[in-house]
This record gives C-alpha cells, structure tokens and sequence, in this order.
C-alpha cells in the first residue's frame, strides 16, 4: 500500500517547476496523460484522500487527541525509526551486494541473483514464520529476538533487501570501466576511486532504492507481526491500525495512517529533491 | 631510461594477445603503436600503464620497476579512447583530479589548472561539464588531466578514434605540437597507419601478439621487412613476382631493359590521382599517377605499355 505512495509523490514534487506557460498537447500525448491521471486517481489519489477525509473528519482536536495517544505515538515512532534504519542499512547493504553481483565473478552467482528476489516472492506472512523460527526463541542460532524492536527491524530487512540491488545493480553494469581506470592512473587508490568517482554515479539509484525500501517498511504488516509479538513496545504502526479496526475505531485508524502518510511524503520527496540534485550534477 | 618492457606474454583465455614481445621506448620520444585491432596493442599499452597485469615479462620506466605496480603508483598519464571524463565533475575539477589527491595546495592547483586549460584551449570552459563539450574538446580535457599530475610516460589509447575526420587532423597536428613543446615521453595506439606515420618520430608495427617491425616512419614506408609491414603502412601491388609500391611504378609507351609488357584495362580518376589498372602475362598490377603524367602518357583502356618498378623503389619478394 505504502508502496504505490512513491510515483505520486515524485510526479507531484516535479510539477511544481512549470514555468506557469500553457503549453499545447499533442493527442497521443494528451490521452496518455490523461489515462495516467486517472489510473493514479482511482489507484492512489482518491483511496488516499477519503484515508485523510475519515481521518480529520472529526476536526482537529479530535484527531490530535487520537494521535497523540501513547499507543499510537509509540507505533508510529517505532515504525519511522525502524524505516529510517531499514533504508540506510540497505543502502549500505544492497550496494555491497550490487557491486559484488556486478563486479566479481564466483561460483554461485547466478543462485545468489535469484537469492536477491525471494523476500518479494514470499508471502509476507510465510517470511514472517520463517523470521520467528530462525531468530525467534530456541531458533537455531540461538538469538531470541522474539518481541524485541532489533527482530522488528531484522524482519523489515528482510523484505525490503532486494529494492537497493535491484536499482543500483543496472547502474553499475553500465559504469564505463574506463572512467575508473583513468582515476587511478591519476593516483587514486580503490577506495578513494570507489568514494569519488563510482559514488557519484550511483548515489541517485541508492537513494531511489533507499526511498523504496522506506516506503514498503513504513507499510509493512505480514512480516512483522509474528516476531513483533505483539506488545506494545513492538507494535509497528500497521499493526496498531489493524488493531484499531478490529476493535471497530475506524476513524482512528484513518487519522493514525494520516499521519503515516504526512511522514511518507516528506521523507520521499527529500529523497526525491536529493535524487534530482544528484541528476542534474551528473 | 624510458620505458624498457621486456619479455611480455598475455592470454585472455585461449586467445594469444602478446607472446614475449620487447618494447624499448626512449624518454621525450613520440612512439606510435600500430597495428590491426585485436593485435595485442592495446594491451601492450595497458600492460605499461599498469591497467592489466603481464603473465611473464617485466616492465621498467625510467628505470624503476614497475611490473606489478597499480597504476596508481605509476605515476603514468592515460588518455582512452572514449575520455573517460568524470561526468559529475567540471572542467576544472576533471583536470584538479589528480593533483587533489596528491593533496596539493590549493593555490598551486588553480595555477597549474589554469596553465593546463590554457594549453588545451578550454580556459573558457572550466566550469563545464563534460557533457557539454565536443568530442574534440572532451578529449583535450582528458589530456590535460593526463598531464596534470606531470606524468613520466604519456599512454593513449586511440585517443582520436571516436573522433570524426576533421577533428582528428586537428588534434593530430595539435598533439605532434604539443609534444614538441612538452617532450614527454608518449606511447600511443593507433590503428590508423596515416596517423602513425603523421605523428610519430618512432613506429612500432604489432601484429598477432608479436612486433613485426620498429622503426622511424620513413624507414618502415620505405624499407618494410616484411608484406605485413609493408602493406599496413600503405599501398602495395604486385608486378611479376615483386611487391612494389603502385606510386614506384614506372610506365613507359616503348620496350626498355627490365620493363614488362602490359595493356591497360581500367582507368579511374580520383581528384587529381588516376589509377590505371594493368594486365602483364603473370600479374595484374595497379599504378598510380597523377594527372599530368597519365595526360603525357596519353593513356586508354586497351594501350600497350612497359611496366618497371623505380630503381630506388622499395620491392620485396611476393611470398609464393
């Protein structure tokens, strides 16, 4: 859900540089435009609206009072922190594995590249109980992350691990080799090559990755709530919504995703600004 | 001193690229590499440069050792063929390359940036970026940034070769200048035997993995050891059983001592060059003429003429 947040967002941030000049469609392009228009309305944008619609619906003292509530401040700030976390870990991550998929030649590869999209192939629930049998109590590793915010986090990781790769990996194919080569004949070591010449290149597509991977932890649900357990210290912000549903508060429920949903867009268009600047650079 | 390489072998897998090739290179010469592509060139350039690793052989610049050494410790300038230019860096920056990194002072950098775009032309365009310049102009760039760092060798990869004719007349005569000027010592690949014979005061003929010739251009034009050689640097017929330049022909309307027999079959004019293609009983030579000789020769398809290669012509043997 979180997910499909992303394109709206990005589209809207890059409306706002129009000259305010009317500019002529051509057909073809007005009828593409149009059936984007209204595919994301009736996807996104309408869904979206009638969440912040019920959400505020009751005025504003009503829903501050409702999010501002110890349960939901804790989820929410469980579920933002555990994202923020989640994104700069698989940046770091998921450009290590790119550039190991990319760069060096092992045997094995070809089953690591399949490796790298199962957390999108599983059910998120099934990921869940394999999280909860593996580092969960008496799991063969001998970690009991059960109910802990790291076993939160660690779930989160888990399904959001392939986005980095997957956005950094093309780039990296088509980095010119030569480049690279000319900075170290120039007296630059691999690392400071690595720091100051293929970073550059690829910053935009980790911040595409990391934005993504924000974005589906922010939302996350099935994979969580197993090892989460339930209380309310690991309650991730989904799974107190849920809850508040089931309990039939669903106002509540819409003004606690508002909230979620405020925190999404500010966080995805910064990477998004960050993504551009990093663009017109290169 | 300059750049000793001796013994060089190199496989990529099965395919020979270089079998035990010597390359001596004298500091402040000019030095063309040529040869087809595929023929070990590239590599051997690369293998000086430090960019690929020889399976045998050593490699000495100025006398140091260098084999094994990362190009980063070389202390060598690369120029490719394709600039390699740091796209999400300036003009300037490009060029600042590598002199940040050998954390020179700031001032000195600025200075010595300047003095090198002024050399390159490019001063009015130092706050570029790559993208925004011509080919032309990408490939000075990457010059300069080469010969920032004062480099001890000089190595470039077909520098002009994604260049379009005109340019690369330009940046030829330019880089014959600029050597000149700079007498740094240069190695450069080309494929392109009017480039080489254009640029280099030395030229090294590589085929197969294997050096077939070295010598100065005049020297290899005109005293090839071998077809090779003889035909990569320029136009070769057959008349009779020598290999012979078709400009070292000469035609005469009378028998004379040492002449063959032959009649004209096509004639083909070429700006002001004309080709005659010939028939003799064992070959069928081509020579070439300028107008004012075929016009004096009065030739036509179909006219008897003698053929004899020029007393200092450089001839050899046809192979078979």
């Amino acid at each position: 859900m979180t997910l499909a947040q992303t394109p709206p967002v990005a589209a809207a941030a890059r409306g706002h540089h129009d000259t305010g000049e009317r500019v002529r469609l051509t057909p073809t392009a007005g009828v593409s435009l149009g059936v984007a228009v209204i595919w994301l309305s009736v996807l996104v944008l309408l869904p979206l609206a009638a969440v912040v619609a019920r959400g505020t619906g009751h005025g504003w003292n009503e829903f501050w009072h409702v999010v501002s509530s110890r349960g939901a401040l804790d989820a929410i700030r469980l579920t933002v922190i555990s994202s923020l976390i989640v994104a700069v870990v698989n940046a770091a991550m998921g450009t290590l594995i790119a550039w190991v998929l990319v760069r060096d030649r092992f045997f094995g590869r070809r089953l690591l590249e399949i490796a790298i999209d199962i957390p999108f192939a599983l059910p998120t629930i099934v990921a869940g109980l394999v999280m909860l049998t593996l580092y969960g109590k008496g799991g063969p590793l001998g970690l009991d992350l059960y109910a802990t915010r790291p076993g939160v986090v660690l779930a989160l990781l888990f399904v959001t691990l392939p986005f980095v790769v997957r956005t950094v990996q093309p780039v990296l194919m088509a980095l010119d080799r030569d480049v690279e080569e000319a900075a170290a004949s120039l007296g630059a070591g691999p690392l400071v090559v690595f720091r100051r010449v293929v970073l550059p290149s690829i910053t935009p597509a980790i911040a595409s990755g990391a934005a993504l991977a924000f974005g589906r932890a922010m939302g996350e649900y099935g994979s969580v709530i197993l090892i989460a357990g339930g209380l309310p210290r690991t309650t991730v912000a989904s799974q107190y919504v849920y809850g508040q549903i089931q309990d039939g508060y669903l106002a509540d429920a819409a003004s606690v995703s508002t909230v979620l949903l405020v925190i999404s867009i500010v966080v995805l268009s910064s990477l998004g600004i960050f993504h551009r600047r990093q663009v017109r650079r290169g | 001193m300059g750049i000793e390489a001796v013994g060089i072998s190199k496989r990529f897998g099965d395919f020979v690229a270089l079998e035990s090739v010597d390359l001596h290179v004298e500091t402040g010469r000019l030095t063309a590499l040529l040869g087809p592509s595929g023929g070990g060139k590239s590599t051997l350039l690369r293998i000086i440069g430090g960019l690929d690793d020889p399976d045998e052989g050593s490699v000495h610049i100025d006398g140091l050792e260098a084999t094994g050494v990362p190009p980063q410790r070389r202390n060598v300038g690369f120029v490719f063929q394709h600039y390699a230019a740091f796209k999400h860096l300036s003009v300037y920056r490009n060029v600042a390359f590598g002199l940040e990194i050998r954390k020179r002072p700031k001032a000195e950098i600025r200075q010595r940036v300047h003095e090198l775009l002024e050399l390159v032309h490019l001063e009015q365009f130092a706050d570029r970026l790559p993208s925004q310049l011509s080919g032309g102009q990408r490939q000075r760039m990457a010059l300069a940034r080469a010969l920032a760092v004062q480099p001890r060798v000089l190595l470039l990869d077909e520098p002009f070769g994604a260049l379009d004719t005109m340019v690369r007349k330009e940046l030829r005569d330019w880089l014959r200048r600029l050597h000149d000027e700079m007498h740094v010592t240069t190695v450069f690949v080309t494929h392109d035997q009017e480039e080489a014979l254009e640029v280099s005061d030395e030229l090294v003929v590589i085929n197969h993995g294997r050096i077939e010739q070295v010598g100065t251009p005049t020297e290899l034009y005109d005293n090839p050891d071998n077809e090779f050689v003889m035909g990569f640097l320029g136009p070769v017929t057959r008349l009779g059983p020598q290999l012979v330049r078709p400009h070292d022909i000469e035609v005469f309307l009378t028998p004379e001592p040492g002449a063959v027999e032959a009649s004209v079959t096509r004639l083909q004019r070429i700006g002001f060059e004309v080709r005659a293609e010939l028939a003799t009983p064992d070959s069928t030579p081509w020579v070439q003429l300028n107008r004012g000789q075929a016009e004096a020769l009065k030739l036509q398809v179909g006219a008897r003429v003698w053929l004899r290669a020029a007393r200092d012509a450089s001839t050899l043997r046809a192979a078979g």
